[in-house]
């Protein structure tokens, strides 16, 4: 027997409200993450322990703003998904929860917000 | 109230995890040390902009005993991460999870981390200064 309603069979959103889109996305946004991890883990490794003026040369030559900014919305993104599931699973009352989440929401995309805004500073000058 | 004789789920204090829970919990723990990792990352990007000076330090803070452990942990954390995820994407097609397929992934995804952190220490070192 079908428990279920005929609208919300349709609907196909669950009890998340809204389907399997976080699931998704976390997946989408950590295989963009593989890729550009590697990528800027050997091509950081020549700016360790560099003064300012090779670190900038760094940031701002060819690709490389484009992937940093790309490696940054992916990583935050992929950060805030990841942090609402443990806050979701691990604070239990209604207030603190949505709270707490919104929260880190907030704080992620202003951390992010910043990242993205000092790779374009370090490569436009000023 | 009659207690039937169910299952309990693990009590945590007294239960020993299995190796997989060990590595699940794991998946998580490094997740949110790569969020901290994430913070790292806009600190050096920001310390950047704000001149020579406060580059100059906060190179060298990364570069102290202390900026260079907790470099270690996020960089372990993100090889294990990395690894461990691609394990979850292989769980996904539905592939991988019988038991001992489970372990035999589990000692690689902590083999690949291992090798990969020393590896990126070594790149850092070589290439870098």
């Amino acid at each position: 027997m079908e428990l279920r309603s005929q609208l919300g069979r349709v609907r196909g959103l669950g009890a998340s409200h809204e389907g399997a889109h976080h699931f998704w996305v976390q997946r989408i946004t950590g295989i963009a993450l593989v890729p550009l991890v590697i990528w800027f883990v050997l091509s950081a490794s020549s700016v360790v322990g560099a003064d300012l003026s090779t670190f900038k040369a760094w940031v701002g030559t060819h690709y490389n703003p484009v992937l940093l900014v790309m490696l940054i919305v992916a990583m935050f993104y992929h950060a805030q998904l990841g942090l609402q599931v443990v806050i979701e699973d691990y604070v239990h009352g209604e207030g603190v929860k949505i709270a707490s989440l919104i929260l880190v929401k907030f704080a992620i995309y202003l951390i992010g917000a910043c990242a993205v805004f000092a790779v374009i500073r370090l490569t436009f000058g000023s | 109230m009659t207690t039937r004789n169910r299952p309990l789920s693990p009590h945590l204090q007294v239960y020993r995890l299995p190796f997989d829970a060990i590595l699940s919990i794991s998946h998580r723990i490094t997740g949110v040390i790569l969020c901290f990792g994430a913070v790292l990352l806009t600190y050096w990007l920001m310390a950047a902009t704000y001149g020579p000076e406060a580059f100059a330090t906060a190179q060298s803070i990364l570069g102290s005993w202390f900026g260079l452990l907790v470099l270690l942990g996020v960089v372990f954390s993100l090889w294990y991460h990395l690894a461990n995820g691609m394990r979850h994407l292989l769980w996904d097609t539905g592939r991988g999870l019988e038991l001992d397929q489970l372990r035999k992934s589990g000692i690689a995804v902590i083999a690949v981390a291992a090798v990969l952190t020393l590896g990126t220490f070594i790149l850092a070192y070589a290439v870098g200064g």
